[in-house]
């Protein structure tokens, strides 16, 4: 278990997620004979729930800012009709469509922020209203009816890689990101481990260092041989290239930039945030101009899938956002989560639905063991965290730790927080 | 000492958390009708011995056995030791803001009537219970959000009372409370003495201990140390008490420093604020000072005089509503409109209320620690993660900060070591003047000497250091001068090696404007 940690690092909250996404997959995998694991179904999965992914990554931030944003559904729905009427009646090109979706995305964003952080009314109302309001405007603009888009912009919901090159049987563009991915993971480990060393940081030993990176680069080639492996003319879909680069420029701007690291400042004290020199009007203003950019861009990728935008798109998606969200392990009062958790969260909510469409359940069944596997998720950490125990391998480590501390360092539940303020942070 | 004396017995307590044994063997015993105080460091265990007792830490998650009246007691929850007639009274106080004093009283132990609450016989027995702390004035409608912090604690006594309390157990009362309100308390403390109701009262003001306690346990490190019984007309040997909690000699309690004033670095004139919401009122009225580099200001007042709404209007006017006034540093005038642009400007102000205002409980040491500069270490927009580490590092050693990594989780530190934590997130911004609101509070008498040395190195460094404290004594032991302030006020201003409590108290309690100094 030691060893684990070693080899992960970080956070094994996540890491517990991620494991309980991969039973379920092979649980799955055993209940349907076999009909998760096949190129065409993780294409289906990865079509058909990057939107909600995308949304996720804008809705943790959201989170953690300790708000949250009801209304991405209606907006994703706006954005999504207003952008398919400009290219069927206008004459808007494709690209052009896009960067108005974009463009109106943040615009709706900015008028949502400036309600939330500059008149103060929390985001729940704001969003609340939000939600009523462009859901109407969706309909007003579309007449209630489906209004078609040109198959150019449906390109990035439905889009599949180019074939060229040699005929290896499989998708040459796909094995090409896969080989990119492979040796970017490999530079970035040794990178960072080499520049850890140099500062004097504790570092984990060498073999775990180069464990993790053939262990992980043996995940990328499996997936990667995946979804190579498709009938010709599907490849690595083109909202899942979409979406990785999301999750990779959005972990990297909440860790390591200043305006990430103030997001989880004010979310997790915004009074100390602010005498720290922290603008918290700008950090929910920014917050939910993002928020709103994104539902945009998630709405158009719902429509580019479906090849029309209609009335009743995006309808429940905020809820879908959220459950991700917080199975992601991020806390209701704000101050706690992490983009990659959120993915993690949302992909156990994909595979569960997917598992169960394939082995033939009802919309009513799946609702229900939706609804309990949230719940459940959710109170396995908060019972955790009331145990004072990340986990059974933390509890080990900490053990050991604390033994060290224990001569120089004072009884600690005299200075932490009651524990009702710890399970207030779910 | 006969046993029918005797209303509360604890033998060999041992609790442990995981990892961490934090009592390990601690005996107390207390004689009915006396007031018992326990001293120790923070972290010693005294709180966790105080929830053994009352029952937060239920019967079986901890060793060794509590006799009380008599009789062994296994508390499972805090209700069955109020049944008992145990009372506690937390630090921070368990009030309810928007209720009522009387519904306060009697929240969770409802007077109840034929048909829910009997209102009116709830007023008369809070009207009673209220006397008898002596919140005569008051009517037991006042919601307790209106009353001042002295008040709420008194309603928190009497809210004791009113659940026929046998044994009270006061943490750490007089810790939010002025000189006088705490002199109030303490009366308090001995008129229910006399009534037959034991105390046992958890404190770090030494002086307040020795002026109520008939005898005094000591607590360090979860062990017993020694009981002192006070005889009445001996004064306590503060001394001793010190050396037993911290288990050395401590041969003064400020670290012997001498100040090489400077050039003036902060100038102050005739700074004038409005109250953020009761707009009438001044809370800083023409106020003018000047802080030397090189030299440790302090500020004197009761509480609610205006210190900490002085400093942080300075701060970038991060309280109440700027009205009239200048200041400038280094002789150049400023006006920081921000937080940031206070920051900017060279200003830093460690809070008087460490864990709602100075931390984010969430963060690690290192995250902490660069919080309010992230600027620095993100050349490019891109935050440096091994710049951060290595700052984190500095700081931990210069002002050593107890810690097996920067990459814990600062809600883990002790008290001192949190404020350490919040000292070097502000020494990271490289500051030119330091306000320190009250910077030993709730921090225990070692960390209080190690926070004075870190003063000291300040003002060595030719920092300006402008220190709010409420503790006289302290403000006499580390500073150059002091001002005093009342009602928003400055009035007076003296060379601190040259005064004493009583004149600072006289200066605070008058509104005679003393020439400066």
């Amino acid at each position: 278990m030691e060893h684990l940690k070693k080899l992960f690092g970080g956070n094994l909250r996540q890491f517990g997620m991620l494991i309980t996404l991969v039973v379920m997959v092979g649980l799955f995998q055993i209940l349907t004979r076999g009909r998760v694991w096949t190129p065409t179904n993780l294409m289906n999965l990865l079509n058909g729930n990057s939107y909600i992914l995308v949304l996720a990554i804008g809705m943790v931030l959201v989170i953690i800012a300790g708000h949250i944003d009801l209304s991405v559904g209606s907006v994703a729905a706006f954005v999504g009709i207003v952008v398919a009427i400009a290219m069927r009646d206008w004459g808007v090109p494709w690209w052009a469509g896009i960067l108005l979706g974009i463009v109106l995305g943040a615009v709706i964003g900015a008028w949502q922020g400036f309600w939330m952080a500059y008149v103060g009314i929390p985001g729940f109302i704001v969003t609340l209203a939000g939600y009523l309001f462009f859901r109407g405007a969706n309909q007003f603009v579309g007449k209630s009816n489906t209004v078609p888009v040109p198959e150019a912009f449906q390109v990035i919901g439905a889009g599949y890689l180019p074939e060229w090159g040699p005929d290896t049987g499989m998708n040459n563009s796909t094995l090409l990101v896969g080989v990119l991915a492979v040796v970017a993971l490999a530079v970035f480990q040794i990178r960072g481990r080499a520049k850890l060393v140099r500062v004097g940081a504790e570092v984990p030993p060498m073999w775990a260092t180069i464990t993790r990176i053939v262990l992980l680069s043996l995940v990328i080639v499996f997936v990667t041989i995946m979804y190579a492996s498709g009938r010709p003319g599907t490849s690595f879909p083109i909202s899942g290239l979409i979406l990785v680069a999301l999750v990779f420029l959005y972990s990297f701007f909440s860790q390591k930039t200043p305006i990430g690291r103030h997001i989880y400042a004010v979310g997790g004290n915004r009074h100390a945030a602010e005498l720290s020199g922290v603008n918290s009007k700008t950090v929910y203003f920014l917050v939910m101009v993002n928020m709103s950019t994104l539902a945009a861009l998630a709405g158009m990728m719902f429509v580019a899938r479906s090849t029309a935008s209609g009335p009743f798109d995006g309808v429940g998606w905020e809820l879908d956002a959220i459950a991700a969200v917080f199975i992601g392990g991020a806390a209701v009062s704000g101050g706690v989560g992490t983009v990659v958790g959120s993915m993690v969260g949302g992909l156990v909510m994909a595979v569960l639905n997917n598992g169960l469409d394939l082995m033939g359940a009802g919309a009513d069944w799946k609702q229900m063991i939706k609804g309990l596997v949230l719940l459940l998720a959710v109170a396995v950490d908060v019972w955790n965290k009331q145990q004072g125990r990340p986990s059974i391998t933390g509890l080990l480590l900490r053990r050991r730790a604390a033994q060290q501390m224990v001569s120089d360092i004072a009884e600690p539940t005299e200075e932490t927080p009651p524990v009702e303020d710890v399970t207030q942070k779910v | 000492m006969t046993g029918a004396d005797v209303i509360l017995e604890m033998r060999d307590i041992v609790k442990e958390f995981p990892g961490v044994k934090a009592l390990d063997g601690v005996s107390l015993t207390v004689r009915r009708g006396e007031i018992h105080a326990i001293c120790g460091e923070n972290g010693a265990g005294k709180s966790t011995l105080m929830k053994v007792l009352s029952g937060v830490h239920p019967h079986g998650t901890y060793s060794g056995e509590i006799v009380y009246e008599g009789r062994t007691a296994e508390f499972h929850n805090i209700r069955a030791s109020e049944h008992a007639g145990i009372v506690i009274i937390h630090q921070e106080l368990a009030l309810i803001p928007e209720l009522s004093i009387a519904e306060n009283i009697f929240l969770g132990n409802e007077v109840r009537g034929r048909l829910g609450i009997d209102w009116i016989e709830a007023h008369r027995l809070a009207r009673e219970v209220m006397a008898r702390v002596g919140l005569t004035d008051d009517d037991p409608d006042t919601p307790v959000k209106t009353i001042g912090v002295g008040k709420q604690q008194l309603v928190e006594i009497a809210k004791a009372i009113s659940k026929n309390v046998q044994l009270l157990i006061l943490d750490e009362p007089t810790a939010a409370l002025n000189e006088q309100d705490s002199a109030q308390l303490l009366d308090l403390i001995r008129q229910f003495r006399d009534q037959g109701i034991t105390c046992i009262m958890i404190s770090h003001k030494l002086n307040e201990i020795a002026a109520v306690a008939d005898s005094i346990s000591i607590i360090r490190d979860g062990h017993s140390v020694e009981t002192i019984d006070v005889q009445p007309g001996v004064p306590v040997d503060e001394d001793r008490i010190i050396r037993g909690m911290v288990g050395r000699e401590l041969t003064s309690r400020f670290p012997d420093h001498e100040s090489h004033p400077g050039e003036v670095l902060l100038e102050v004139r005739d700074w004038t604020v409005r109250h953020p919401v009761v707009q009438e009122r001044l809370v800083c009225d023409r106020s003018s000072f000047f802080i030397r580099r090189g030299e440790i200001v302090g500020f004197a007042g009761l509480m609610g005089a205006g210190r900490t709404e002085l400093a942080r209007s300075l701060f970038g006017r991060s309280y109440g509503i700027w009205e009239s006034g200048t200041m400038a540093l280094d002789g150049r005038p400023i006006a920081p409109k921000s937080v940031a642009a206070a920051i900017d400007a060279g200003m830093a102000y460690v809070t008087e209320d460490r864990k709602t205002l100075g931390l984010n409980l969430l963060d690690t040491i290192r995250t902490t620690i660069v919080s309010a500069d992230l600027k620095r270490i993100a050349p490019g927009g891109v935050i440096d993660l091994n710049s951060e580490f290595e700052a984190a590092e500095k700081y931990r050693k210069e002002l050593r900060i107890k810690t097996p990594t920067v990459n814990e989780g600062v809600v883990k530190l002790s008290g001192g070591n949190q404020q350490k934590v919040v000292v070097g997130k502000w020494l990271f911004t490289e500051p030119e003047l330091l306000i320190l609101d009250e910077p030993t509070r709730g921090i225990d008498v070692g960390a209080k000497y190690e926070m004075y040395g870190i003063i000291g190195a300040l003002a060595d460094a030719g920092k300006g250091v402008m220190v709010i404290s409420s503790e006289l004594p302290e403000l006499l032991g580390i500073c150059d001068r002091i001002y005093t302030v009342r009602k928003g006020q400055i009035t007076g201003v003296v060379d601190a090696g040259a005064t004493t409590q009583e004149e600072l108290m006289r200066l605070m309690t008058t509104t005679a404007t003393s020439t400066a100094a």
